[in-house]
C-alpha cells in the first residue's frame, strides 16, 4: 500500500497538522518510504495469534469511586494559553 | 573533573556520610561543572539553587542523624519528568514555558530519597530520536570525539541524549532516562556509561510526558552498574496513578548485587549477528561471552526468530500510540497557541503545525495513517500480532537460558548530522534494543570497551520479567572484567 498526495493531505487533517502543498508533497515519498518497509510484516504468519495488549500479565485495578483531589482550578488554568473567568479561552466558533 | 564530580554515587554516598566532604562542597562542584559543560548542551534548565537546597538539607540531615538514601547526591532529570514549578517542555517548542504544577511520581520519589536536582536535561523532541538531533533546544553534543585527527561533533545518542552527556561529562552524578524503543540503553553505550530499563510497569509513569505508553519506561543511566541499583530502588515502586504501575515490592537490588554467575546460563541469540555491524562490535560481543564464561555462567545458543520484525513492528506500534498521546496538544490548555485563520480547527491546525517538529510530525502522520480506517486491521492489529510473536520467542529462550547477552548498538557514536537525512537509517540504531522493549523485559547497556577511534561500545544485557537483579549482575561481571575506565579527553 502507499500514500499519494490526496491521502496524506487526508491524514493532515485527521490529525490536526496544517500544512502546505509543499509539505505534502516532501511527506509523500518520506511516508511511502517507511510504509514500504514496515510491510514486511505482511509476510509473517499470524494465522491465529492474538494480538497483544499486556505486555506484562497484570489485571486492570478498580479505584474506589471516590473524589480524591479537585479545588485546584487555578493550577489546571495555570499554563493555559487564555484563561478568562476561570476558563479555558478559546477563540469564538459561533457567529 | 573534579574530584568529587569524578566520583561514582556509591563513593559520594560514603564520602559524604563519613565526613569527607558536604553536600554543600558536591553540589557547588556539579553546579561548576553544570556551568562550564554548557558547549555540551546537554542542560535545557539549570537549577542550581535546587541542588544547594537540597545539599544543605542532606547536609542538616548528616547532623541530626536523619539521612535518606540519596542525601547529597545531585541528579539531572530529562526534561520528560515533570518538574514542580520547573520548565518541561519534553524537548518540544508546543510546550516550551509549561512550568507542572505537579512533580512526576519518579523525580518525586528521587527527591524524597534527598536527591538534588541540577537541572532538566535536553533530548529528542517528544523522546523520538536516536541522536538528539530533534530536540528544539537544538542537540546535546557527546564529550567524546573521534581519534581521527578530526574535530566532528558526535552524538550522545537519543533520546535520552542530554542524561548520556551530563553523567559521562561530568556534569550530574547520575541522570533519569526513559526508555521507549532504546532511548537508555543506546545514548549509555555511545557515552560509556550505564543505563537500565526495569521492567514494564516497575516505575510508575505518572507524570512523565507519554510518547508511547505501551512501551515507555523510566529508568536511571549513571557511571557504574552499582549506581544504576542504588538509583533504581528509589525510582521503582508501585503507583495508584498509573494504571499499569506493578503492584510488586521493589527488591533490594544494591545488596543483592552479586557477580557469582555459577550455574547460570548466558543466551546468545544467533538472529543479533546481522550484517554490517563493524567487525570490532562482534569482537565485543564474542569478549563478552568469554567474561559471562569467566564468572561461571554458560553460554548457549538460542533463537529469537521473530527479532527481523521488531523494528516496523515497533515503527507501527510507537507512531500509532504517540499520535493518539500527542492529540493533547491543542494549543488550549497548556503549551503554545497559534491562532491560523481564526476557527477551532485552524488553531489547532496552526499551533500542532508550528510546534512540532518535522520527525514528531512524521510520526504522528505514521500514527493516524496505520489507525485511519480501513489500515487499522492491515497495520497496527497486525503489529499486535507480530508483537505477541516477539514475546513467545523471549519465553522459549528463557527456557533455556537465565539471561542474553547482545551488543546494544550496530555502531559506535556517529557524528550529527550523518543520519538526520534518513529516518530508516536512524531507526536501525535500536534494532538490539526493540526487542526487549516490544516485550516489556528488563535490559540494561554497560560499558565493554573502545572501538578504533576510541568511542565507547556498549554490551546488552536482557533478563527474564522482573528479573532486574539477574541483568544487574550480569552486567556487574562485565563491568568487573572489562576495566572500563575510560573517560571522555575534556574540551568544553
Amino acid at each position: 500500500m502507499s500514500v499519494d498526495t490526496a491521502t496524506v493531505r487526508h491524514i493532515a487533517k485527521l490529525a490536526r497538522i496544517a500544512m502546505s502543498d509543499a509539505d505534502i508533497d516532501a511527506l509523500v515519498p518520506e511516508l511511502n518510504n517507511i510504509l514500504g518497509w514496515v510491510e514486511q510484516l505482511a509476510a509473517v504468519d499470524t494465522e491465529g495469534v492474538e494480538p497483544l495488549t499486556a505486555v506484562i500479565d497484570q489485571k486492570l485495578r478498580l479505584r474506589d469511586d471516590i473524589i480524591d483531589d479537585g479545588n485546584i482550578r487555578d493550577e489546571v488554568l495555570a499554563n493555559a494559553p487564555d484563561a478568562q473567568h476561570g476558563f479555558f479561552a478559546v477563540p469564538k466558533v459561533i457567529e | 573533573m573534579s574530584d568529587l564530580t569524578s566520583k561514582a554515587i556509591a563513593d559520594l554516598r560514603s564520602g559524604f556520610r563519613s565526613g569527607d566532604f558536604s553536600a554543600r562542597e558536591v553540589a557547588t562542584a556539579y553546579n561548576a561543572a553544570v556551568a562550564a559543560g554548557r558547549a555540551l548542551n546537554a542542560f535545557t534548565v539549570e537549577t542550581p539553587e535546587i541542588a544547594l537546597a537540597a545539599a544543605d538539607a542532606a547536609d542538616a540531615a548528616r547532623t541530626s542523624d536523619d539521612l535518606k538514601p540519596l542525601s547529597g547526591i545531585p541528579l539531572g532529570i530529562k526534561d520528560l519528568f515533570a518538574t514542580e514549578g520547573v520548565d518541561t517542555t519534553a524537548g518540544s517548542n508546543i510546550l516550551k514555558g509549561f512550568k507542572p504544577p505537579y512533580e512526576s511520581t519518579v523525580s518525586g520519589k528521587l527527591k524524597a530519597a534527598g536527591a538534588g536536582m541540577l537541572g532538566k536535561l535536553n533530548m529528542d523532541e517528544f523522546a523520538m530520536g536516536s541522536s538528539n538531533e530533534t530536540s528544539a533546544f537544538g542537540p546535546v553534543i557527546s564529550p567524546w570525539k573521534r581519534r581521527d585527527g578530526g574535530n566532528a561533533a558526535l552524538t550522545p545518542g537519543g533520546s535520552s541524549g542530554g542524561s548520556a552527556s551530563a553523567v559521562a561529562a561530568g556534569l550530574a552524578a547520575g541522570a533519569t532516562g526513559t526508555d521507549t524503543g532504546g532511548s537508555i540503553r543506546q545514548p549509555a553505550a555511545f557515552a560509556g556509561i550505564c543505563g537500565i530499563k526495569p521492567t514494564y510497569g516497575r516505575c510508575s509513569r505518572w507524570g512523565i510526558v507519554s510518547f508511547a505508553s505501551s512501551l515507555d519506561q523510566a529508568g536511571p543511566m549513571a557511571k557504574t552498574v552499582r549506581d544504576c541499583a542504588i538509583l533504581l530502588e528509589v525510582m521503582a515502586g508501585f503507583d495508584k496513578k498509573d494504571s499499569t504501575s506493578l503492584d510488586l515490592p521493589v527488591p533490594q537490588w544494591e545488596s543483592g548485587l552479586s557477580s557469582d554467575l555459577k550455574g547460570q546460563r548466558v543466551g546468545i541469540p544467533r538472529e543479533y549477528r546481522i550484517e554490517g555491524v563493524p567487525v570490532e562490535i562482534d569482537a565485543l560481543w564474542d569478549k563478552g561471552v568469554e567474561w559471562l564464561r569467566d564468572a561461571g555462567a554458560e553460554p548457549v545458543e538460542i533463537s529469537l526468530p521473530h527479532t527481523v520484525h521488531a523494528l516496523p513492528t515497533y515503527y507501527i506500534i510507537a507512531p500509532a500510540e504517540a499520535s493518539s498521546n500527542l492529540a493533547r496538544y491543542d494549543g488550549i490548555r497548556y503549551g503554545l497557541r497559534e491562532l491560523g485563520d481564526g476557527g477551532l480547527d485552524g488553531l489547532y491546525a496552526s499551533t500542532r503545525a508550528a510546534g512540532f517538529g518535522a520527525e514528531v510530525k512524521r510520526r504522528v502522520m505514521i500514527g493516524t495513517y496505520v489507525l485511519s480506517a480501513g489500515f487499522y486491521d492491515a497495520y497496527f492489529t497486525k503489529a499486535q500480532k507480530v508483537r505477541t510473536l516477539i514475546k513467545r520467542d523471549f519465553t522459549q529462550a528463557f527456557d533455556r537460558c537465565d539471561f542474553i547477552l547482545t551488543p546494544t548498538a550496530p555502531s559506535a557514536a556517529f557524528a550529527l548530522g550523518d543520519k538526520s537525512s534518513d529516518p530508516i537509517a536512524m531507526y536501525l540504531n535500536d534494532v538490539f534494543a526493540v526487542p526487549a522493549s516490544l516485550a516489556g523485559l528488563p535490559a540494561m547497556s554497560v560499558p565493554g570497551g573502545l572501538d578504533a577511534h576510541r568511542l565507547p561500545l556498549g554490551l546488552h544485557l536482557i533478563g527474564r520479567e522482573l528479573d532486574e537483579q539477574g541483568v544487574l549482575n550480569a552486567a556487574l561481571a562485565i563491568e568487573e572484567r572489562a576495566g572500563f575506565t575510560h573517560r571522555a579527553e575534556k574540551w568544553w
